[in-house]
C-alpha cells in the first residue's frame, strides 16, 4: 500500500469521525453517545480518532481518552469477525456457565477471527448460560448449541 | 382470524421465540402479535391462542412443534401436553399481586392505545390535577422504597427536589441493571415501557424537572430499541415534549446508553458517566437530589421505583400502603434466578417468606438435586443457607438475617456448588468492576481473589482465612462506596455457613500464578 493511500484512509476516517462527532455536539454531555457511534459506525475507536473527538466536543485528549480507556464497549482494535460473549456470572454459575466458558475458550484458543469473552450478566438468567453469538442472545447453551451456532464460521 | 400472542421478550427470543412467530405467522388464518412476557421465563416460549375462554397458553413451543400442535387444535385451545389452560387462571400467575407488572406480558409493548385501554395514564392525569407538593405527598404516603437497592423513601428523596433552589431539575431514571439474577427492569421496559415513562413524566411534574434521561446498560440493546420506540411515540401523542397533554408541564426524556460497566449503576458514578465522563464514584455529600447531573437537583430512581408510581397516583398512596408489612409497603417484583425449576418474575406483596418464592414459586432446583444455597440481592449479597428459607422477604427482617433485598434476585445453587469458589468469585468480580477510585476496593478485591487461591489450594489455611476476614474489615470500613463495602458479604456468608468448603487438605507450597485464572 503506498503511503498516499494510506493517508487518504486517515483523512476519510477522521473526517468521519469528525462527523459523528459533530452530531452529537449540541447534546449535553455528548462524549459518550458520540463515542457510541464511532464504534457503531467504525466498528472501534482508533487512537488517532481520540484527538478528533476531542477537537469537536472541546475536551483535552487525556480527557477522552480517560474515558475511552474506562468502558469496555470502547473497543480500540478492529473487531474479529465474529464474537461468543458467555455471561459468567452467578445466576449462570449455578447453571453450568463456567464449563461451557472454559470449553469455548479452547475450542476458539488460537482462531485471529474469533473473540471469545465474558460478561457480566445479559438479564436472561433462569435461562442460563447465557450468551451471544455475534450479537445474537441466546439461552439454555450447550457445547453441542455452539458447535451449532458456529458450524458456518471458517477460520 | 385467531390472535396468537408470541413474546418478543429477549428471554423469549434467547431460546426461539422469533423462530415460533415466523411459523405460526406461516399457518393460513393466524395473526400474530408479539406481546411481553408474562415473566413466566420456565415456559418461554410461551404462545398464547385467544380463544373464547381467555387466552390459552402453550408452553416451551419450538419452531419445529408448531405443525403438530396446530394439528392438534392449537388453535382452538385444545388441551395437550404444552397446554397451560387459561393463563390468567394459572396458579403461578393467579396468586401473584402484579401492580407494576400489570400489563406486562398482555399488550403488544409499544401500541400506546392498548396501554390507555390497560389503565395506563390514570396516573398521570391525576397527578396532573394536583398540585406538585401534594403529589410528593401521595408518594410519602405510599411507603414506596428504592427498588435499586439502598430502599431510601422515594417521597423524602423528591420533597428534597422539589425543595431545592429554582432552576433546571433532572429526572434520571437508573436502567443499569448489573447485578446477576434480576431483569426485571428489562423486562418492564421491553413488555411495557409506557410504564417507565409515565412513572418518570409524573416525577417531573412532582419536583418542577424540565428534563430527563434514562440511563440503559448496553448490555440490553432489545430495550435500547424498544424505550427508544416508546419515547418517540410518547412525544407523537402528546405525553412527552410541550405542555403535555394541553397541562403547563414540559418535560424532554432520552435514553442513554452505558458502555460495560457494572459500577455505572451507583448513582454519582452514573452522573459521571452522563456527563461524559470515566465512571467514578463521587464522594457524598453533596447528595444528587441537590447537586447531581451538571450540578443541578436531580431525582434519581431505579426503573421499578419509577414502575410504582402511576398506580400509586392512581389508586392513591394509601392504596398502595395497605400492602405489605412493616416498612417494606407495596408489591416487589421478585426475581427467580439460577438453578430453578421455574424462574421469573414473582411480583408479591412485601412479607412473603424466601421459602415460599424459591420451592413454592420456584418449585426447587432446575437439576432437581437439593437446594444448597441462595444468594438474594445481587453480587453484592449474602449467601443463605436452607435453614433461612423460612425469612420473610422485606428490608429489614432481610437483614436480621444477614442479608440484603437489593434489587429483589434470588439465585438459587443447588448441592454441587463450591462456596469457596463463589466467594472466589464475589472477590474476582469487585477486582474487575471497581472503578479504582479508593484503595480498600480497588486492592483489597485483587487480594482478596489471590488469598482465597491459597485457601482453596490449602497454603496454610488458618493464616490466610485471618487475613480474608482482616480483609473484609478493611474493604467494609474504608471503601468510599458498596461495591467495595458490600462485597465481603458474600464472602464471609460463604465462610460463615459452609466452613467445609474452605477446609482443601493442606499443602506447603504457595501454588504458581496457574491458580489464579477463572
Ligand atoms: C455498586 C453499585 C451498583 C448499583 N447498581 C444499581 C443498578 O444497577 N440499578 C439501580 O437502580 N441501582 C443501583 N445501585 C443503587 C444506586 O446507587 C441508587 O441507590 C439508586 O439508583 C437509587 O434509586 P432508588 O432509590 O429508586 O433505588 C447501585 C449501587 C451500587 C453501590
Ligand atoms: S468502593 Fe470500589 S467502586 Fe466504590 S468508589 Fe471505591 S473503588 Fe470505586
Ligand atoms: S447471570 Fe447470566 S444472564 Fe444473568
Amino acid at each position: 500500500m503506498s503511503h498516499g493511500t494510506q493517508t487518504d484512509a486517515a483523512a476519510t476516517r477522521a473526517a468521519t469521525v469528525r462527523r459523528i462527532a459533530e452530531q452529537h455536539a449540541s447534546a449535553r454531555g455528548p462524549l459518550m453517545p458520540a463515542l457510541h457511534g464511532v464504534v457503531a459506525e467504525l466498528g472501534h475507536i482508533d487512537p488517532l480518532d481520540v484527538p478528533v473527538v476531542a477537537d469537536v466536543l472541546n475536551l483535552s485528549v487525556a480527557e477522552v481518552h480517560g474515558v475511552v480507556s474506562f468502558y469496555t464497549d470502547f473497543r480500540t482494535r478492529p473487531a474479529p469477525a465474529h464474537t461468543v460473549h458467555l455471561c459468567r456470572a452467578e445466576s449462570c454459575q449455578a447453571l453450568g456457565s463456567q464449563p461451557l466458558y472454559e470449553d469455548t475458550v479452547r475450542r476458539f484458543a488460537g482462531r485471529e477471527d474469533v473473540e471469545v469473552d465474558h460478561v457480566f450478566c445479559f438479564g436472561n438468567c433462569p435461562l442460563g448460560p447465557s450468551g451471544t453469538v455475534d450479537g445474537r442472545l441466546h439461552g439454555r447453551l450447550t457445547p453441542e448449541r455452539i458447535t451449532r451456532l458456529t458450524q458456518d464460521w471458517q477460520p | 382470524m385467531t390472535t396468537v400472542y408470541v413474546p418478543c421478550d429477549s428471554s423469549a427470543v434467547s431460546v426461539g421465540a422469533d423462530e415460533v412467530a415466523a411459523a405460526l405467522a406461516a399457518v393460513e388464518g393466524v395473526q400474530v402479535l408479539r406481546n411481553g412476557s408474562r415473566g413466566m421465563l420456565w415456559a418461554e416460549p410461551l404462545v398464547e391462542v385467544v380463544t373464547e375462554r381467555g387466552r390459552v397458553g402453550y408452553a416451551g413451543v419450538s419452531a419445529e412443534d408448531v405443525p403438530r400442535l396446530v394439528a392438534a387444535g392449537l388453535l382452538t385451545g385444545e388441551d395437550t401436553p404444552e397446554c397451560l389452560g387459561v393463563v390468567d387462571e394459572h396458579e403461578w400467575l393467579r396468586s401473584q399481586r402484579r401492580v407494576s407488572f400489570a400489563r406486562v406480558g398482555l399488550i403488544e409493548p409499544t401500541d400506546i392505545a392498548a396501554y390507555g385501554e390497560h389503565g395506563g395514564w390514570a396516573g398521570l392525569r391525576r397527578a396532573l390535577s394536583l398540585a406538585p407538593a401534594d403529589v410528593v405527598a401521595e408518594v410519602t404516603t405510599s411507603g414506596l422504597r428504592g427498588r435499586g437497592g439502598a430502599g431510601f423513601p422515594a417521597g423524602v428523596k423528591w420533597r428534597t427536589v422539589l425543595d431545592a433552589p429554582a432552576g433546571l431539575r433532572f429526572v434520571v431514571c437508573n436502567l443499569d441493571e448489573g447485578d446477576s439474577g434480576t431483569f426485571a427492569d428489562r423486562m418492564l421496559c421491553e413488555g411495557d415501557p409506557f410504564t417507565l415513562i409515565e412513572g418518570m413524566v409524573i416525577a417531573a411534574h412532582a419536583t418542577g424537572a424540565s428534563e430527563g434521561y434514562v440511563y440503559c446498560r448496553s448490555e440490553y440493546p432489545a430495550v435500547v430499541t424498544t424505550l427508544r420506540r416508546a419515547i418517540e411515540v410518547a412525544y407523537a401523542h402528546g405525553y412527552l415534549g410541550e405542555r403535555i397533554t394541553g397541562s403547563d408541564l414540559s418535560f424532554d426524556l432520552e435514553l442513554r446508553v452505558g458502555a460495560g460497566a457494572y459500577i455505572c449503576g451507583e448513582e454519582t458514578s452514573m452522573l459521571e458517566s452522563l456527563e461524559g465522563r470515566r465512571g467514578e464514584v463521587r464522594a457524598k455529600p453533596p447528595i444528587p437530589a441537590l447537586h447531581g447531573l451538571f450540578g443541578r437537583p436531580t431525582v434519581i430512581n431505579n426503573t421499578l421505583t419509577f414502575a410504582a408510581v402511576p398506580m400509586i397516583l392512581a389508586d392513591g398512596g394509601a392504596a398502595y400502603a395497605a400492602l405489605g408489612t412493616g416498612r417494606s409497603r407495596g408489591t416487589q417484583v421478585f426475581q427467580l434466578a439460577g438453578n430453578i425449576a421455574r424462574g421469573g418474575i414473582v411480583e408479591a406483596d412485601f412479607g412473603i417468606s424466601l421459602g415460599d418464592l424459591v420451592t413454592g414459586y420456584g418449585g426447587g432446583t432446575l437439576s432437581g438435586r437439593p437446594v444448597r444455597a441462595v444468594q438474594v440481592g445481587g453480587p453484592l449479597g449474602a449467601y443463605l443457607p436452607v435453614d433461612r428459607l423460612d425469612v420473610p422477604m422485606d428490608y429489614e427482617a432481610l437483614a436480621a438475617a444477614g442479608g440484603m433485598l437489593g434489587h429483589g434476585g434470588i439465585v438459587v445453587f443447588d448441592d454441587t456448588v463450591d462456596m469457596a469458589r463463589q466467594a472466589r468469585f464475589a472477590m474476582e468480580f469487585c477486582a474487575a468492576e471497581s472503578c479504582g477510585k479508593c484503595t480498600p476496593c480497588r486492592v483489597g478485591a485483587v487480594r482478596g481473589v489471590e488469598t482465597l487461591d491459597r485457601i482453596i489450594a490449602g497454603v496454610r489455611r488458618e493464616d490466610n482465612l485471618l487475613l480474608l476476614e482482616d480483609l473484609c474489615t478493611t474493604m467494609t470500613k474504608g471503601s468510599l462506596c458498596a461495591m467495595g463495602g458490600l462485597t465481603p458479604m458474600p464472602v464471609r456468608s460463604a465462610v460463615q455457613h459452609w466452613p467445609e468448603d474452605f477446609d482443601a487438605p493442606a499443602v506447603h507450597d504457595i501454588p504458581s500464578s496457574g491458580g489464579s485464572g477463572p
